[in-house]
């Protein structure tokens, strides 16, 4: 079982540690400034960290002792703009998309022995093979004309914020943009094809509301046991894949609701996932003030609210899509909130516990 | 040759001491900076180059009016404030 737990948070990063007598939370870092990333590498124990200041931009940080010490590495940037460059416009406000970093958004590990990957907004994968000591632009993805259809979804440029690696096949990779669907390669970032046959946007004309490249996938989340079942909390949705995102289902019959940002999946178990759910995109808040995650363990045939140890009344948290994250053994659950709430689970979601409500918003939560 | 400051809260995140440097523009200071503190640069300036967005940059007293590439002249006797907006706050 794990025994810490890392939250990114508008304030800087926090930790939580389980000890006999339960979870607390034992340190800060980068107190005062936003850390909307990290990624504890479960490879050699490496705790990295984005570090976005208001002021000066986007940092790059590494640990090797779980967060007592820090240093700066080099921060994914993008290379100078070729005065010939096509311009490439966001599509609903047809302004142009810069070439500047403005928010890391995901943060994996690849195949290789310190291989990441990164994404950002505005859309872009980076790539790295040292540890995050050097970054190169992921040009296959950025050079790409199917990028001219993306659009900003929730911020003011389409963004990366899903970075799936497949554990069969490492050189195979998915990655989710909002808004621009659901990409995959299978050649570790040097081609790349949207796929998503099935999903369907509300906020398009009729016509191009199958087009799986503008698609606001919230969130994509799969199964190591089984990467070719899927879960997708999309913008007005959830979708469902057993095909390794090809082709999908939406589920109409959620309970309480179709609408949120964030999903988890068993680690070992395909059939099972949580959902954070809210009452609809205008409509952020809990369904009737009373929070709950949402479970499916029969691949969404049927859906359970789970609400023990949750706020049940005047309950107004939103949970973010990288806010929710699963151990290894599908056992422990932790979610954080916009309202700077943190609740644990280690039953599988069927009772709560919070560790505090006392928190910055919580912009991402991971177990290390 | 022009003096080169940084608002304290930026000598608080990375290496950013008083320095003076040689240089005709603005540019030309702030890179003799960076070479001495390469780490530096991506605080104050953008991917591109140009001064980030809530950065202001002021040479003897005036903020500067190029912001994509600093080529607002210095005297030798100048003093550059690396300054953070009151807007990123």
């Amino acid at each position: 079982m794990s025994t810490k737990l890392y939250l990114g948070t508008r304030k800087g990063l926090i930790e939580a540690e389980r000890s006999a007598a339960g979870w607390r939370i034992t340190r800060n870092s980068f107190l005062g400034v936003q850390v909307p990333m990290l990624l504890p590498d479960a490879r050699d124990g490496t705790l990295y960290a984005a570090v976005e200041h208001g002021h000066f931009g986007t940092k790059f940080h590494a640990s090797h002792d779980a967060g007592a010490n820090w240093e700066e590495r080099a921060c994914p940037a993008f290379p100078p703009k070729p005065e010939d460059a096509p311009k490439v416009l966001n599509m609903a406000d047809q302004q142009p998309i810069p070439w500047d970093l403005k928010k890391i958004w995901a943060l994996e590990a690849g195949a290789a022995d310190g291989e990441l990957w990164c994404g950002t907004l505005p859309g872009a994968l980076f790539h790295s093979l040292d540890s995050g000591a050097s970054w190169r632009l992921v040009e296959s993805l950025w050079n790409d004309p199917g990028r001219a259809k993306w659009m900003g979804g929730g911020a003011e440029w389409p963004g990366i914020h899903t970075i799936l690696v497949d554990p069969r096949n490492r050189h195979r990779l998915l990655i989710g943009v909002s808004c621009g669907g659901v990409w995959e390669s299978t050649d570790n970032g040097a081609t790349w094809r949207n796929i998503g046959e099935g999903i369907r946007a509300e906020f398009m004309p009729p016509d191009q509301a199958y087009d799986p490249g503008i698609q606001d996938p919230h969130r994509i989340a799969w199964s190591a046991a089984d990467p070719d079942t899927i879960w997708m909390q999309h913008h007005n949705g959830i979708f469902h894949s057993t095909d390794g995102g090809q082709k999908w289902r939406e589920i109409t019959h959620a309970n309480p609701s179709n609408f949120g940002f964030a999903v988890a999946m068993h680690p070992q178990d395909s059939q099972t996932a949580w959902f954070v759910p809210g009452i609809k995109d205008e409509l952020r808040v809990p369904c009737d003030g009373a929070l709950c995650v949402m479970r499916t363990r029969d691949g969404g045939q049927t859906f359970e609210p789970l609400r023990q140890g949750l706020p049940q009344e005047h309950a107004y948290h939103l949970v973010y899509r990288h806010c929710l994250d699963v151990t290894g053994d599908g056992r422990t659950l932790a979610f954080g909130s916009t309202t700077g709430s943190v609740w644990i689970s280690e039953n599988g979601g069927d009772s709560w516990e919070r560790l505090s409500a006392d928190l910055p918003p919580i912009y991402c939560v991971r177990f290390g | 040759m022009p003096t080169v400051h940084f608002t304290a809260n930026l000598a608080s995140q990375t290496s950013a001491p008083i320095c003076q440097m040689d240089g005709a523009t603005v540019r030309e200071a702030l890179n003799a900076v960076f070479t001495q503190h390469p780490t530096l640069r991506s605080y104050v300036l953008d991917d591109q180059g140009a001064v980030r967005q809530h950065v202001v940059v002021f040479v003897d007293g005036t903020a500067i009016t190029d912001r994509q590439k600093q080529a607002d002249a210095v005297k030798p006797n100048s003093e550059i404030f690396v300054m953070q907006a009151l807007s990123g706050g």
